[in-house]
Formats: C-alpha cells, sequence, structure tokens
C-alpha cells in the first residue's frame, strides 16, 4: 500500500479535537411527526451528552452562595476581574467560555437546571452514562437508550417513511440504541464506496446475516438522505467538533431531515488542573459553546421549533481536591436553550454548599431529578402522555412529575 | 490425528489475527498450535530505532517542548534548521510504535498471543487521545507493562500497568499526594482519587464488586506517593516511575476490610495483590474474557470455568488463556463476534498479503473509530457488535474494503475465498464472488462478506 498513502484523508482537526474533546458521535432520529396533525408543532430535539462528569459549579457558578469561593481555591469565578463569570441571576453566573449561551439567555432562550441529577447515587462514569443515556433506574441495562423509546413512542404519522434513526460518528451512543431503527452518518473521511459494491454486498447480507444487513441498510439510508444537500461538511470545509455538528445541524435542519438527534462530547473528566476562568475546563466549554454557535446559525430557520438538551452523568466534588482538580460527585447542571424554550431562567431548588448540606458531605446535593426535566420537554415537544412517559421512555418513574413549562 | 480445515480456519480468526494464504493447509491441529503457542509463553517484542523507553521518551518529550518554547520567546540569533520541521517527538515515537506494532500483526504465525496483548492493553487503557506526554509513552506502556505478562500472573500485569509512568499520568496519580503527607502539608495538596477508582472499577473488582466510596479512597491513599522522578533528581531519568516517600499519606490504610500498614511502596502491592486475588476480579476478567473471545454474551458456563481457573491457579493467565482454548464453548462454529476495526484491518492485510504503509492503516482505523490506543475514556473500546457493527461503521468498513479491492486488483477473489477462508466461506459468498463485475469488487465483496466480518 505503500505508494497510496494519500488515498486516505487524515484529519489533523480532528485528531486535535480527539486530544481535547475526545470522540463525538450524533445520532439522530426521524419520528413519523413530519405530518403530524394541522397546527400541531413539528419539533426538533437535539441531546448534548457530556461524557465524563461536566463539573456543574464551575459552568454555572453559585456566586452568591457564601461557602462558593472557600471551597474551591484556585478554580472558584469571580464576579469581577479579567475573566469575570458572566451574570445570569444575582446568585449565579455562567462560565466565561459560554458566551453563545449567555447570549441566548439574555433573549429568553436559554435556560439552566441547577442541583441537578439522575437517579444513580454511585461515582462510576461508566455506570452512570448507562443510567443517564439508558434511562433506567439503575445501571445494568443497557438493551436501548431513552431516546430510542421516545422515538418508538411517537404517534405514527402518514405518508413518511417508517420510523428511523440517524447518526454522526461511526460508534452509535446507547441513548439512541434500540428497538427503532438507527442510521448512522459520519463527516466522509476517505471516497465513498460505490453504490454497485454496496448494492452487491447488502444482497449478500440479506442473504444470510440479517442483524449486518438491517445495519448497512440504514448507513445507505443516509446517502441517500444527504443527496441534493449542498455539499457542505465534507473533508476539506469545517473540521472537528464545529464541522460535526454543523453537519448533524444541516440535516436536522432539512424538511425531510430527522427531528430528534444526540451528540456525545468526551473528556469532561476535570480530577486535575481543572482551571478557573481559563484552562482545561474552559476549553472544554468554549468548545460546547462552539457546538450551540453551530447549531443557532444552521437551525436558524428551524430555531422557533427546536430544543436542545445538555446532559452529564453526575456532577464534581464540591470542594477541590489536592490537585487543583474536582472528583467525581453528584449533582450538576443541565442545559437547556433554542428557540422553542422558555429561557432566561435559571431553574435550582438550591441545597446550599455548607458542609452540612453537601451530599455525603461532599458532593452538591441533587434536588431535581434529571429525569423529570426531560420527561417534561417530551411531553411538551411531541405531547407524550405522562404514562407512555413513566411507563416505556423513564420506566419506574410513574410518580415523578414531569417539569412543566419549559417549552414556549 | 486429523486436521479439521473448518476448525483451522474458524480458529484463526476467534484467536488469532486471521489468516494469511497457505495457513489453512497447515498440518497441525489448531488446537495443538494453540496450546503450542501459550506453552511457549513467548510475546514478541517491537523493536525499531525509536522505540525508547518511557522515561527516555518523556524526557525528550520535555526537552523539545522547552526547546520550542525558547525558540517561540525569541531567540532570533537561533539558527533555524533547514527543510520542513520534523514532526513532534510524540508523533514520530506513535508512528513507530504503530509500524512496529502493525509488522509483529503480518508475522505472527497465528497471532493469539499479539491478540491477547491488544485484549490487555484495553484492560488497562491508557489513551494518546489524552495529549502529547500519552501520545509518547503508550506504545511504551503496552511494551513494558503489558507484553512482559500476558502469560504471566495478574497480580504483576496489575502492578505493571497500575505503576507505569503512562498509567500514572493518564489517571491523573503523579500529582496525587497524602494530604496529611509532609508535601501535603507543606503545598496544600492532596488527594486524586481517579487512578485509585479505575483500579477497583476497570482492572480489578469490576463495577458491582462489592466496593463503595470509602474504598476507592483508602486505594486513593495507598497509591499517593506514586509518581514520577522529577528533573534534576539525582535517583534516575525524569519521568521514571519513583515511589516519593514524602507525598506519601501515612498511616494505616483500611481497604475492603482489610489493613494495610504504611511500609512504603510495599503497602501498594500487598493491597494489589489481595485486589488481583479476589473473586470478585476473578469473575470480571473472566467475564471479559469470554465476552472478548467468545460471544457478547458469553455463556455463563465458560465464565464460570474461567473464573474457577484464574482463582485455583493463582492468576497464571498463561493457564487461564489454555482454558479458553480447551473450552467447548469457544469452539462454536457459529461466528457471533463481529471483528473489532483492529481486527478486520489487520486480516485483511493478512488475507491480502499486503506490506501496508502504517500511514494508510493509521487513516483507515481512524475512519473505523479504534486507532491504537486511542480510547476515548479508562473503560477502553467497545466489544461488542452494537459498537462496531453500527451502520456509520459499516458504511466506513465498505468504502475501506472498496479501497483495499482496488489496491489488490490483481488477486483471484475466489481464489483468495478459498486461501483465507476455506470452508467457511457459503455458497452465497461463492456465487456472489463468482458474478462480481471485476476482481477489485471481488474482493472487496469477500472482506465484507458475513465470515470476513464475523468471527
Amino acid at each position: 500500500m505503500s505508494d497510496h498513502a494519500d488515498l486516505c484523508e487524515t484529519h489533523p482537526s480532528r485528531r486535535r479535537i480527539l486530544g481535547t474533546a475526545g470522540a463525538l458521535f450524533a445520532w439522530s432520529a426521524i419520528p413519523r411527526t413530519a405530518t403530524a396533525a394541522p397546527g400541531a408543532r413539528d419539533a426538533r430535539l437535539v441531546v448534548v451528552v457530556l461524557r465524563g462528569a461536566l463539573d456543574g459549579l464551575s459552568a454555572v457558578a453559585p456566586l452568591g452562595d457564601p461557602a462558593y469561593a472557600d471551597l474551591r481555591p484556585g478554580i472558584a469565578l469571580t464576579r469581577d476581574g479579567p475573566g469575570a463569570a458572566l451574570p445570569l441571576d444575582g446568585f449565579f453566573a455562567l462560565h466565561p467560555a459560554l458566551p453563545t449561551f449567555a447570549r441566548l439567555y439574555a433573549a429568553r432562550q436559554a435556560l439552566v437546571v441547577h442541583a441537578c441529577a439522575t437517579g444513580y447515587r454511585e461515582r462510576s462514569h461508566f455506570d452512570g452514562q448507562d443510567v443517564l443515556e439508558s434511562g433506567q433506574p439503575g445501571p445494568g441495562h443497557t438493551a436501548s437508550g431513552w431516546l430510542n423509546r421516545l422515538v418508538a413512542a411517537l404517534p405514527a404519522g402518514e405518508g413518511i417513511a417508517p420510523r428511523t434513526a440517524l447518526g454522526v460518528g461511526v460508534v452509535p451512543p446507547l441513548i439512541l440504541r434500540g428497538p427503532a431503527p438507527v442510521l448512522g452518518w459520519a463527516p466522509p473521511r476517505m471516497p465513498r464506496a460505490s453504490d454497485e459494491l454496496a448494492r452487491r454486498v447488502l444482497a449478500l447480507y440479506e442473504a444470510g446475516d440479517p442483524a449486518l444487513a438491517a445495519s448497512l441498510a440504514r448507513g445507505l439510508d443516509v446517502d441517500a438522505l444527504a443527496k441534493g444537500r449542498p455539499k457542505e461538511g465534507g473533508p476539506k470545509e469545517a473540521g472537528g467538533l464545529r464541522g460535526l455538528a454543523e453537519g448533524a445541524a444541516r440535516l436536522v435542519a432539512a424538511d425531510d431531515g430527522p427531528r430528534i438527534a444526540a451528540l456525545a462530547l468526551d473528556g469532561w473528566d476535570t480530577h486535575a488542573n481543572e482551571g478557573g476562568a481559563t484552562g482545561r475546563l474552559a476549553g472544554l466549554l468554549g468548545g460546547l459553546d462552539g457546538v450551540f454557535s453551530a447549531f443557532a446559525e444552521v437551525l436558524a430557520p428551524r430555531w422557533a421549533d427546536t430544543a436542545i438538551l445538555v446532559v452529564t452523568e453526575f456532577g464534581r466534588t464540591a470542594r477541590v481536591n489536592g490537585t487543583t482538580g474536582t472528583d467525581h460527585g453528584t449533582g450538576t447542571v443541565a442545559f437547556l436553550l433554542g428557540g422553542a424554550v422558555r429561557g432566561g431562567r435559571v431553574l435550582a431548588d438550591w441545597p446550599g454548599l455548607a458542609p452540612a448540606r453537601l451530599y455525603q458531605g461532599r458532593d452538591l446535593a441533587p434536588t431535581t431529578d434529571l429525569r423529570a426535566v426531560a420527561k417534561g420537554l417530551a411531553a411538551d415537544l411531541f405531547g407524550l402522555s405522562p404514562a407512555v412517559l413513566g411507563r416505556s421512555v423513564f420506566p419506574g418513574t410513574e410518580a415523578l412529575r414531569p417539569v412543566g413549562g419549559l417549552v414556549v | 490425528m486429523t486436521v479439521d480445515p473448518r476448525r483451522t480456519a474458524l480458529a484463526l480468526g476467534r484467536f488469532g489475527l486471521g489468516a494469511r494464504p497457505g495457513d489453512l493447509a497447515s498440518a497441525e491441529p489448531i488446537r495443538d498450535a494453540l496450546r503450542r503457542e501459550v506453552l511457549a509463553g513467548a510475546v514478541a517484542v517491537p523493536s525499531g530505532p525509536d522505540l525508547e523507553a518511557a522515561p527516555t521518551l518523556l524526557s525528550a518529550l520535555r526537552a523539545e517542548e522547552q526547546a520550542r518554547k525558547l525558540a517561540r520567546e525569541g531567540a532570533p540569533e537561533a539558527s533555524l534548521p533547514e527543510g520542513p520541521p520534523a514532526p513532534p517527538i510524540q508523533e514520530r515515537a506513535y508512528r513507530a510504535e504503530v509500524a512496529a506494532r502493525l509488522a509483529l500483526a503480518q508475522g505472527a504465525p497465528i497471532g493469539f498471543a499479539e491478540r491477547l496483548v491488544w485484549f490487555w492493553a484495553n484492560h488497562f487503557t491508557v489513551s494518546v487521545a489524552r495529549g502529547p506526554r500519552l501520545r509518547v509513552s503508550a506504545g511504551a506502556f503496552e511494551r513494558e507493562a503489558i507484553r512482559p505478562h500476558v502469560f504471566g500472573r495478574f497480580r504483576d500485569l496489575l502492578l505493571a500497568a497500575a505503576t507505569h509512568p503512562a498509567m500514572l499520568i493518564y489517571l491523573d496519580n503523579v500529582a496525587s499526594v497524602g494530604p496529611n503527607s509532609p508535601a501535603g502539608q507543606r503545598r496544600q495538596k492532596g488527594l486524586n482519587e481517579n487512578l485509585g477508582r479505575e483500579i477497583l472499577e476497570l482492572h480489578t473488582l469490576g463495577a458491582g464488586g462489592g466496593y463503595g466510596q470509602d474504598d476507592v479512597t483508602a486505594l486513593a491513599r495507598i497509591l499517593t506517593g506514586w509518581s514520577l522522578t522529577r528533573e534534576g533528581n539525582a535517583e534516575g531519568l525524569p519521568g521514571a516511575t519513583a515511589f516519593r516517600r514524602g507525598e506519601h499519606e501515612p498511616g494505616a490504610v483500611t481497604l475492603l476490610g482489610r489493613t494495610y500498614l504504611d511500609v512504603g511502596p510495599e503497602q501498594l502491592r500487598l493491597a494489589l495483590a489481595d485486589l488481583a486475588a479476589h473473586p470478585a476480579t476473578a469473575r470480571h476478567v473472566a467475564l471479559r474474557l469470554a465476552r472478548h473471545f467468545v460471544a457478547d454474551d458469553p455463556p455463563p458456563a465458560l465464565v464460570a470455568r474461567l473464573a474457577q481457573t484464574f482463582l485455583d491457579q493463582d492468576g497464571d493467565l498463561a493457564r487461564v488463556s489454555l482454558a479458553l482454548v480447551e473450552a467447548p464453548e469457544a469452539w462454536d462454529p457459529v461466528q457471533r463476534k463481529v471483528r473489532s476495526p483492529q481486527e478486520f484491518m489487520v486480516a485483511a492485510m493478512r488475507g491480502l498479503g499486503l506490506a501496508a504503509d502504517p500511514r494508510v492503516v493509521m487513516a483507515g482505523l481512524a475512519s473505523l473509530g479504534q486507532p491504537y490506543w486511542a480510547a476515548a475514556a479508562p473503560n477502553g473500546y467497545p466489544d461488542e457488535a452494537g459498537a462496531w457493527a453500527a451502520p456509520e461503521g459499516l458504511r466506513a468498513r465498505l468504502d475501506l474494503a472498496a479501497r483495499a479491492g482496488q489496491l489488490a486488483a490483481g488477486t483471484d477473489p475466489l481464489a483468495l475465498a478459498d486461501a483465507v477462508l476455506g470452508p467457511l466461506a457459503t455458497d452465497e459468498t461463492r456465487t456472489a464472488l463468482r458474478r462480481a463485475e471485476s476482481r477489485a469488487q471481488g474482493i472487496a465483496l469477500l472482506l465484507m462478506a458475513p465470515e470476513f466480518q464475523r468471527r
């Protein structure tokens, strides 16, 4: 192969992203709601999963809490000076690396949920992510993700292709795995194989390997969907995180495109040298803000019907650890943004950071169940009933009331 | 003893790196050959000019970074070298390490030991995604901490992996300081529990292995002081693993109900030896091995037997590997596992006899989502079809197969099917190859055939 080093694209930009924010996936689904009842909203929902546990107390700092600054020497945000936090209300302030979010918040299109968590109370990333993405009460259930079950629960529309899910990235995240079919898409990194070869391989799978056949068929379907779109977001276009977000947003924005998408970003596990207004976490948040800005730009024509939910498996210790970072914790933040969001608010039943108020003496105590937020969003955007949400999307949460009023 | 070519073809994929032309004609029963590979106990050592020890590489990286910083900060009189700038040391080292692995993979007769190296390097993940210090040292980690112990004792593998410079950096132990140690008191530093947690959750007991937050903190205390030699220290090369007494948390620590006295570096060795011998560790390791080699959801009886062997044989990994090869469940004629991207690329290389340009293979692995030692998180790459046989993943494999077909267009697809799949090739596949429009298309079809994608 030595004469063909040029045959495959190498992407320094992507490598750089892998070195900082980690690998990325975006998956999305096309529910049959494209022909929903007249007057019904044709909503878009994008879920961004931050893997590694985002430090909610740095992303949205409770500057008004008297214990905050003392818990976090070396990384606490401040009201004034260089790199001052961006004020949200009198109590909370936003990390300065999130200017797009601040702008949307001011326009009442973004809100913060603070001191929230899933039902998981241990501190394993991998179990925590499984719980976050599976939507199950505890770890050990990885057969399907809640977003996939949400797609499956949507009322069937008419005159549109069967329910499918579409993904960006080569490995599907758990949140979208499951019975509802899932398609895949990634920014192309090498020339595509011919349609003829694809057809023949598919025929071979159909003859003897239904699992591979189903998977490949969905991979090929996306090519058809992407055909006729402007040739943007190719390997030579904006690379890395932003390019990926733009590519995903373009598919979600299309009339016949998917209505539900998920994007996973790695690298939030800031055990050491987390940084404050600048540094490691600031860099990660800056990347996330770029994703927000890409979605807001590309989805502009659909913005009024769009909601983006940003979640993470759990938070980090309230106290800075011995290495100017934070270890695995419990309560954290979730972000919600988009034209469909009733924003300009911080939703928090604030537990306080005084020593006796911390969960197990170390973490921000969770006071809002993240699943109640997701259920409220799903109910308001897609009209799913509490019964369906409590039974099949988030099993075992019949008694957990959806948070209302999240959507305009 | 008669040789069953079907079993040979099956085992070369399941336990090995894939058949090369000629391999299916071997006169030795494949299980005997696998046993022989384990009992020989030899694990190849990658070689090449840039394959240095981890401390050497880390020191060289530091020197290069300092030189670049100086050059940036002015010193205009410093003469610039002629020609294009050389790639930084971490890129040179990483490429050389990958190239050495590809050469080993190409040349291995069966490759069971190489597959075990991949497995254990993923079990004890360090990731180049973390930054230059990991990019420069991840290959050295695999050479120094994994390879020597693949057929040795699990406790030695665990100790080597947990205390290797790359792991100490990757999971932040280099900065973890006992809060009551002299250094902790002086510098207001303290614990970082990252490595302690992942040793319990990923490397030994497994999630649900019966430990709690107190045990995580306890192991983190025991791990304090395990760091790297600093610049200007007479003890050794900067970047080498060092136990720094002055940063170690003083006092006895209770982990999983056992008390470990503060006896210096021995404290960690004792704690890890106990963790390595724990029944939960045996179960965890057995499950992961069975899942990797046999099925995403492996037969419980197989897992139980491997775990028992692990306990009975004091964590002797040669015995555990043999138990796997001897297990009837491991010879299930149904190919249940989908090859990982790495397994697929290497099997294609071996089958086609292509001397791979490492840059091409690296780009291919990147497009399939599995570059060498680059998992997104400490739990390593996934090991199930749901991750690797996903729509976009298969789509990308199709593109790669098409490219490989063009490169190998001088090869006859049917002859190749006989050589690398033999009796595994189904009638449907043979018909599809016969009807192919071109040799290139036929080769691509062969590489994408279920019998080649699965193992």
